[in-house]
């Protein structure tokens, strides 16, 4: 079966129904995805199929044929970071930073899908991620100031 | 595949190295050229806290380096320290103690941490030590390597004991304008001199690098997913382990039959007594693989979940009598009260489950593993294999946090077996079960204080804590003679450190129980309790909380409450203040506001500090409110974490960190201390919300805070 990661075609091996989260990490190599539970409830092997957040640990690989995912190590595909990357490290959010490829990508959704967000909008399309180091704070400070400007841009 | 390790490991591992520390005789041989300083380890700073955690601390041998900096012919400057990374970002904070002494930039600097074969033996990464221990010594060391490379270039110019300055890993000539790098002056030399104990440091007042915001370093890598930690490592012809759980604790395996997955194309079985495990090319084919295993157990009598503080009682050590003078006091006094706090089971979630790589090789073992303690690990391997250490390598690559969770080895160790056995490398990693499952707890306790006031003074003072530990169970209070007494018991679940010990367990007693004598001679806690305590710097941190909280304030409304705790943990000193607010009718809590102001002496970077307080605080207010361990007969029941709430976003309250500086002090660590006080000031604050007073960590399970 085929499909496409970071705008790449890969052809992968779905014997034993393998999750999405498997083949990424296992396959491909493409590790900045990552587990933390397997049951959709931490939001560490987020990635975005046709631009929804969705948890890979939970989807089967075979349902995503045709669609298109997208995966931290494709965010700065042209060589730029994105602006959600940008905006963590210049708020140098995280501790351990495990959480943070699901966080971004949760993020890249959110600004990507909406010009402006309020704060209702950051914590409840940002929820399903877990930082066990609890970064929240800074994390949320750093897409405020990233909402913010995009609105004045 | 392709091999992640990274390329300096590679390049090291051509040459021939000791297994611990590395001896003087080969240093140059490995380090190529330079100047470099070096100590010995002395462990005098291991603290009382420590030897309670029964750790196997080993001496370095005589002949050992124990840790150095070494500059080279191209000004490239090498730390090596067994200290590891876990996400408290010492990485960054004592590559800025070393760029401070040298006058380098951060980036001239690579710090090597977690290498059993190329840093120097240490104990472990915990206990808040590292800043405390590391930080001066390498600033000294640093400080050492300075001295010599200004001495060196006295030398090349012939100048006498003239003052030279340095700027961006240069020495400057007083008169001609001239430069000398750091690494024309090791370029051909071979000098390793030791660090000298009296060298001066640049004082914290002048600081420039340290005490400063600096960036995590190689913080760009985690925002792009390119950091490996050990569950994304991957080495040539790598398989994919598994390991049978037994279905509860004490259980025996009676018998097994593995021969369902030894026919699954790809997979083997390995099979060593208890032990059962499978490999195979991925990880799902192991899944399934196991999942064949068919095996009979026997399990045996275990507590039950509902008895667990009564057992805890039951089985504690009954300690020392209790002084006649306490229990006279106590009996006479008029104001007094004994109450009683159970604190539950709770479990880490290092959001990064355990994971081992192994590969053997030549009768040699190379682990990956994330821990906090790579040279303990190398021992467990050690005693496993019955392998001398010199044949056992164990890397730590930066890893996905630990809290106190991750002292031991166990995935390390399965990987090892398996990989033995089937002759290829094997990594495994833990599911977030088996991590819930078969790691270790923060202890559950059972807390017992009885105490009196007169006046505004304590009067009496007696307090026992059964098995969750004894540190922070000194009362800093002045007034009554005291006696605190930590009652050893049989855990029927296997317990080990957790962010600051028991300090959590027991000053939530201890506050709370301030808190409610305070009520009594209808004090203002937070007067109450800086008319009772001595210690200045306690002090400061509370009058700084108080003020930022504006404590004295109106509440906004009748259901809302204020409450304040405060605790001195490992050099740290820390008082949070909390409002919250109970719904009347749903009876639903809400945290409003935690303020903590922290001190813990010079400040090494004040975002990360800022960061690790807040972690800590936020951390905290899960196993204040709803975190616990649900089991019964050896078997944990919540071992997911659909089942097992940790905090997550729309629980933050408004969170503001206050950080006192005290430059004029050592720098202690902080990663621990600021978790202490959140649970009791919110306990404090619901009592005075709607008058209820709780027990028990978790307070509210249920969201809801019940009746009077
Ligand atoms: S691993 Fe997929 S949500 Fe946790
Ligand atoms: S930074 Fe450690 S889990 Fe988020």
């Amino acid at each position: 079966m085929k499909i496409n990661v970071n705008a790449t075609e890969y052809t992968v091996d779905v014997q034993g129904n393998p999750s999405l989260l498997e083949v990424l990490r296992e396959q491909l190599d493409l590790t900045g995805t990552k587990y933390g539970c397997g049951e959709a409830a931490c939001g560490a092997c987020k990635v975005l199929v046709n631009g929804t957040p969705t948890p890979a640990c939970i989807t089967p690989v075979t349902s995503v044929q045709g669609k298109r995912i997208r995966t931290i190590e494709g965010l700065d595909a042209d060589g730029r970071l994105h602006p959600v990357q940008e905006a963590f490290l210049e708020e140098d959010v995280f501790q351990c930073g495990y959480c943070a490829p699901g966080m971004i990508m949760t993020a890249v959704a959110l600004v990507e899908s909406k010009k402006s967000l309020d704060e209702q909008e950051l914590l409840d399309g940002m929820n399903g991620n877990i930082c066990r180091c609890c970064t929240y704070p800074a994390i949320l400070n750093a897409l405020k100031k990233l909402t913010q400007n995009t609105t004045k841009a | 595949m392709k091999d992640t390790c990274n390329t300096s490991i590679n390049h090291y591992r051509r040459k021939s190295l000791p297994g611990r520390g590395l001896s003087r005789r080969n240093f140059f041989k490995y380090m190529g050229a330079g100047i470099a300083t070096y100590f010995v380890w002395t462990d005098y700073l291991a603290s009382e806290s420590l030897s309670r955690l029964s750790e196997t601390g080993m001496p370095a041998a005589p002949d050992t380096l124990s840790s150095w900096i070494h500059v080279s012919a191209t000004g490239a400057i090498t730390v090596f320290t067994g200290k590891v990374e876990v996400g408290q970002n010492i990485r960054t904070s004592l590559t800025q103690v070393v760029a401070e002494e040298l006058f380098v930039p951060i980036s001239a600097i690579s710090l090597i941490m977690g290498d059993t074969a190329r840093t120097p033996y240490d104990r472990g990464t915990y206990g808040s030590l590292t800043t405390p221990q590391m930080a001066p010594i390498l600033r000294k060391a640093a400080a050492s390597l300075r001295e010599i490379l200004l001495q060196e270039a006295r030398k090349e110019w012939k100048l006498g004991e003239v003052e030279l300055k340095l700027e961006k890993g240069s020495v400057k000539h007083p008169t001609n304008g001239k430069q000398l790098g750091y690494g024309s002056l090791a370029n051909a030399k071979q000098l390793l001199l030791p660090m000298n104990e009296n060298v001066r440091t640049i004082d914290p007042t002048k600081w420039t690098v340290a005490g400063t915001s600096v960036e995590k370093i190689n913080g760009v890598d985690f925002v792009r997913g390119k950091h490996r930690y050990v569950s994304d490592m991957v080495v040539p012809d790598m398989l994919y382990g598994k390991v049978l759980r037994p279905p509860a604790y004490g259980a025996k395996l009676i018998r097994a039959n593995v021969d369902a997955a030894a026919t699954i194309p790809g997979v083997r079985v390995v099979q060593q007594g208890d032990f059962i495990g499978v490999v195979a090319k991925n990880s799902r084919t192991a899944a399934m693989a196991l999942a064949t295993v068919e095996a009979e157990w026997e399990r045996s009598p275990q507590v039950a979940g509902a008895a667990l503080f009564d057992h805890l009682k039951r089985t504690g050590e009954p300690g020392n009598a209790v002084p006649s003078e306490i229990t006279a006091a106590y009996e006479s006094a008029s104001l007094k009260l004994e109450q009683e706090f159970k604190i539950d089971y709770i479990a880490h979630v290092p959001l990064e489950p355990r994971a081992g790589l192994a590969r053997w090789k030549d009768g040699s073992l190379e682990v990956w593993t994330g821990t906090q303690r790579p040279f303990g690990v190398q021992e467990e391997l050690e005693r496993a294999f019955s392998i001398p250490k010199e044949k056992i390598r164990v890397y730590m690559p930066d890893t996905g946090s630990g809290y106190g969770g991750k002292h031991t080895g166990e995935a390390g160790i399965e990987a090892a077996i398996l990989a033995k056995a089937v002759g290829k490398p094997v990594k495994v990693t833990w599911t977030r079960e088996e991590e819930f499952k078969w790691a270790y707890f923060r202890p559950a306790g059972l807390i017992q204080v009885r105490a009196a006031v007169d006046g505004s003074r304590l009067s009496s003072w007696e307090f026992h804590n059964y098995n969750s530990g004894g540190a922070g169970i000194n009362s800093p209070y002045l007034g009554a003679t005291k006696y605190e007494q930590y009652h050893r018991s049989d855990s029927p679940l296997r317990q080990g450190s957790y962010r600051a010990l028991a300090s959590t367990a027991n000053i939530f007693a201890m506050e709370s129980t301030i808190n409610d004598l305070a009520q009594m001679v209808r004090a203002d806690p937070m007067e109450f309790r800086l008319k009772n305590l001595q210690d200045e710097r306690l002090k400061s941190v509370i009058k700084t909380a108080g003020q930022a909280f504006d404590w004295n304030r109106e509440k906004p409304a009748s259901n809302h409450g204020f409450g304040m705790a405060c605790g001195a943990v490992k050099g740290g000193f820390v008082a949070t203040f909390a409002e919250v607010a109970v719904d009347p009718n749903t009876r639903e809590l809400r945290v409003i506001s935690a303020v903590t102001a922290f001190e813990c002496g010079a400040i090494l970077n004040p975002r990360h500090l800022e960061s690790q307080v807040t972690g800590c605080v936020l951390q905290g207010l899960g196993g204040a409110l709803f975190e616990a361990i649900e089991f019964d007969e050896g078997n944990v029941s919540n071992a997911f974490l659909s089942s097992y709430r940790v905090p997550r976003f729309k629980d933050i309250p408004q969170t503001k960190v206050l950080l006192v500086n005290r430059k004029d002090l050592p720098s202690s660590g902080a990663g621990e201390a600021s978790i202490v006080c959140i649970a009791p000031a919110i306990r404090n604050a619901i009592d005075d919300a709607v008058g209820v007073k709780l027990y028990r960590l978790p307070m509210v399970p249920s969201g809801r805070v019940p009746n009077a």
